[in-house]
Parts: C-alpha cells; structure tokens; sequence
C-alpha cells in the first residue's frame, strides 16, 4: 500500500484560501440561522440573522450607525495617536540607552499590569464623562504595552548594524534616527498593528461605563430596553471596523516593506 | 618608516576572563596581515579594539602614531555577516557610507557605482539585500567599507559564512582587489588556507588567554592565483602553521581550527 505523501505546511492558492475561509462564515451563519428560526432560543436571546441585519439597515438609514461609528473611529483615533505618537519618541531611547531604559521601563512594566477597567472609575472622577476621558482610557490601555514592544523593537536590531554606524563616525543621533529606527521599523509597525486591535477593545469599555454616543454607548442603552439585535449587529460591526483597519495596517506595511521580499 | 598600526600590550579582561594578554604587533602600511587561531582566542576581540568599538583593559594602539580614541572613518571594518541596511538597494547601502563626504550627490552615485563594479556587481545596483546571495551581500559590503578609502580595512571573518565556493571566489576578489588597490588589512579568519593565499604575513594567535604564539611572513608570488593552491610551497606554510597551532593547543581543542576551514560556532569573542 501506498503511504500517502506527507502534506504539512503545503501551500494553497489563493482562490482556494480564500474559499475556505468563505466557507467557515458561511457555515457559521447558516448554524446561527438554523438555531433561531428551529425556535430552539428566544429571540430575546439570540434573533435571526435576519432580524439583526434588518435592525442595522433601520440604524443606517436613521443615520444613528453612521453617528456612532464616526464618533467611536474618532475617540480611538485619537486616542491611539497620542498613545503612538509617544511610544515613538520614548520607545526607541529606552531602547537606545541603558539609562532611559532603567528610568521607564520597570515603572512602565508595573503600570502595564494594572487592569485598565480598575482605572475607568477613577478617570471620570478625574476628567469627566467627554471624549477626553475615551483617550485617557485608550491611551493607557495601548501606550503602556506599546512603548515596551517598540522599545523591544529596537533593542533587537543587530549589534553589528549599530557597529557598522560607529565604524562609519556617526553620532549616537544618527545611528538612532537613519540605523537603528529604520531597522525596527517593520517590527515596530507590527507592535502598533497589533496594539491598534487592543484599542478597540479599551475604547467599548470606556464607552460601555460612562458616554453620550458611540458604539459602546448604544450598545448599553440597547441592554435597558433588551434590543439584542442591536447589541449583536453593533459587535458585528465593530469586529468589521477592527478587521478593516487591521487589513489597513497590513497593506500599508506590505507596501512599506517591499524591500523583505527575495523576488 | 613607522608602522601604519602598532599595538602595544593591549590587555583585555571580561570580568575574571583574560581575553587577551600583552599583544604586541606592528602592521607595516599596505601590509596584508591574517590573524588565524581557534574560536575564543581573542582575535575579534582585538579587531574590534583597533576597530575602536572596545576599549583594551591594558595598553594602546596607535594608528599612524596617534592612539586610538574610538571607531574613525580611518578604518573601515567588514563585519562577519554583510550587516546591509535591508531597506536601502546595493546602491544605496555604498552611498550610505559615503554621506560624511564632501561630495555631491551625483558624484555620490558615480562613487558607489566604481565601487560596485570593482567587486562585480554592475547591474545589481538596484536590488534589495534580500534579493542578493550571501556572497553578493557581502561583496555590497566590501565595496561600501572601500568607497570611502579608509587607509586601513578590518575584516572580522567576513567569508566565514559563505559556502565552499563562494569563499574561494571572494578570496580571489579581495586578493585582486588589493593587489590593484593597495592598503592595511588586518583579516582574522580560522582558515588556514585561505589566510596564506591572501596575506603577505600570518599571525597565530592561541587561547586562554589570547596571545600571539608565531607569525609567518607568506613569501608567495603575487599576483596570487587559485593555481597557487597547487604549489607546494603553499601546503608547506600552511601545514607549518597549522603544526603550530596544534601544538600550543594540545591541551585545548585543535580540531575546532579546520584546515579546509569549515567554520566553527561563530563566537563573539572568538
């Protein structure tokens, strides 16, 4: 008898991956189907996928979805740049230098593990209930982990590239600014890829605790009145938001790393 | 007339481990010296302390009479792994070393292309690291550390993670490249054979802790061709060498020293 030839790891086309990948959402929604309209859960519950996507068309057309997305992707927006505009000034000198490194980072790694939601209470008492309390919120939730990855990021760029900088008589800043943060650089990219998703997450809670408008917000106010539908589609959505700027994130690393590639 | 380099009892401690102990050795202007002997002998670390890039606990080294004060655009070093900039093309990683000089860009460009074409990669002038072979990386590498005429050029094992062949086309390289282009090289390497077709002098260094044990001056024809492999006075200077080395380090480990110059674990201190 033949044994059959090992298959580990072998690849794919596209076309195929992506018809697998198809296939696992469609059987996930055809179970969602088939459970609510056997009748098996209240609609309570769980509804149909039907009456979810209705209840969200309504909240398009009212133009309360588009409200709300606009008003979610502008709080995490912002929050996530000044997060991300501060890893990237103090990430890579803690990366750099030994001194700021033991200036930030065992504060910065205490802070990290912290709960974030502990803090929720805390920053209304401080600055309120507006959109200044989303990004406080956001950026403590991102800035703490994302500070330590870019850090990281640049730790990890080869000792003989910053030789190299030395051997050629540049000064520490230019070793810094033209070798060692354009040699993490497709790390750190992904360090903020990756705390981007995160954001998400610290944005609904602080919306969920205490708002007036986004996602999170509608979401608790669709609890008081047991508007399920509007609870799953809003998730729904925000599941799509995160993958659209995830998807974002990739390609514009794709495009920015071109130079990884053998061919 | 004075030696280019003079090392003068340099010393190196790593905490309670002697690296190198009371070196001294002179490096005569467009001299090419080999450095060979076992991993952890100390031979990088004393390339990186002419490099300027580690201090010696003990002594000095003097470039052209002047004491070395740290790394300097004087001299030029080719690391053991090309140590390209992965998001700049060949061309770009020559130009990078060419940025201190007063030169414009055009000349800039023309600068880094010559260099290009002196190590034969005309045509590869716009290709990534990563669409390059290791020994194409490394040959980018040789032409940014010439670009800019460092008088002296430190090559810390440069072939020594390349495939058999392609070791023996980069030696032959550099050996035509310094035939024409005269300047200082000191070369470490752990290839017996290839320290004598390419140097005018081998120095042995042994372990525990590092020293010099001999130097041979290699009194081969230039210009060197592969053909010299096949001449006996080759194999005498090289099976002499090697006699030496595993005589001083009967005790230690004399087959991590090769003599077709497989390369060992690659070691930092080494």
């Amino acid at each position: 008898m033949a044994v059959p030839r090992a298959r580990v790891r072998q690849s794919i086309t596209r076309r195929s991956y992506l018809a697998i990948t198809l296939g696992t959402f469609v059987v996930l929604v055809a179970l969602w189907a088939a459970v609510t309209h056997g009748g098996l859960v209240s609609k309570l519950f769980l509804p149909s996928p039907g009456a979810v996507l209705e209840r969200l068309a309504e909240q398009a057309r009212s133009g309360q979805l588009f409200d709300d997305v606009s008003l979610s992707v502008y709080r995490i927006t912002l929050g996530y740049v000044i997060a991300t505009a501060m890893s990237l000034l103090l990430g890579p000198l803690m990366g750099m230098s030994k001194r700021v490194e033991a200036m930030f980072e065992p504060l910065f790694d205490f802070i990290r593990y912290m709960p974030v939601v502990a803090f929720v209470p805390l920053t209304i008492i401080w600055v309120g209930i507006d959109d200044p309390q989303k990004f406080l919120i956001i950026w403590m939730g991102t800035f703490f982990q994302q500070v330590l990855m870019v850090a990281d990021a640049v730790r990890q760029v080869p000792q003989s590239m910053i030789h190299l900088g030395e051997t050629l008589g540049m000064g520490r800043t230019a070793i810094l600014t033209r070798i060692a943060f354009p040699a993490a650089w497709p790390r750190i990219w992904d360090a903020l890829r990756v705390t981007l998703g995160w954001a998400w997450t610290w944005l609904v809670v602080a919306e969920l605790v205490a708002a007036r408008g986004g996602m999170g917000y509608r979401i608790t106010v669709a609890q008081r009145y047991f508007a399920t539908d509007t609870i799953i589609g809003y998730v729904i959505v925000l599941g799509l938001l995160g993958l659209i700027f995830d998807q974002v994130m990739r390609a514009i690393g794709r495009a920015m790393f071109r130079y990884q590639r053998s061919r | 007339m004075a030696p280019k380099v003079e090392i003068q009892a340099v010393a190196k401690r790593f905490g309670a481990v002697e690296a190198l102990a009371q070196i001294d050795l002179d490096l005569q202007a467009n001299e090419f010296v080999s450095l060979v002997g076992v991993s952890g002998c100390g031979k990088s670390t004393l390339l990186s302390i002419i490099a300027g890039l580690q201090r010696p606990s003990q002594g000095q080294v003097l470039v052209d009479g002047q004491p070395v004060e740290g790394p300097g655009r004087d001299r030029g070093v080719v690391f053991q792994t090309a140590t390209l900039l992965p998001w700049l093309t060949a061309q770009g990683n020559v130009e990078f070393a060419l940025r201190g000089e007063p030169m414009g860009r055009a000349e800039r460009r023309q600068v880094a292309r010559e260099h290009l074409a002196l190590v034969g990669l005309t045509g590869f002038e716009e290709a990534w690291p990563a669409q390059l072979s290791g020994g194409m990386q490394q040959r980018v590498a040789l032409a940014r550390s010439l670009c800019y005429r460092p008088q002296i050029l430190l090559m810390d094992e440069p072939f020594g993670a390349l495939d058999a062949l392609t070791r023996h086309d980069m030696q032959e390289l550099l050996t035509g490249i310094w035939e024409t282009h005269r300047l200082t090289v000191l070369f470490v390497t752990h290839d017996i054979e290839e320290a004598v077709f390419i140097s005018d002098r081998v120095v042995v260094m042994t372990p525990r802790p590092g020293r010099i044990e001999s130097a041979r001056v290699i009194d081969l024809a230039r210009p060197r061709k592969p053909e010299i492999q096949s001449d006996p006075r080759f194999h005498e200077l090289a099976d002499s060498l090697l006699r030496g080395i595993r005589q001083q380090s009967q005790s230690g480990q004399p087959d991590q020293l090769s003599q077709t110059g497989q390369p060992d674990q690659p070691d930092r201190t080494g």
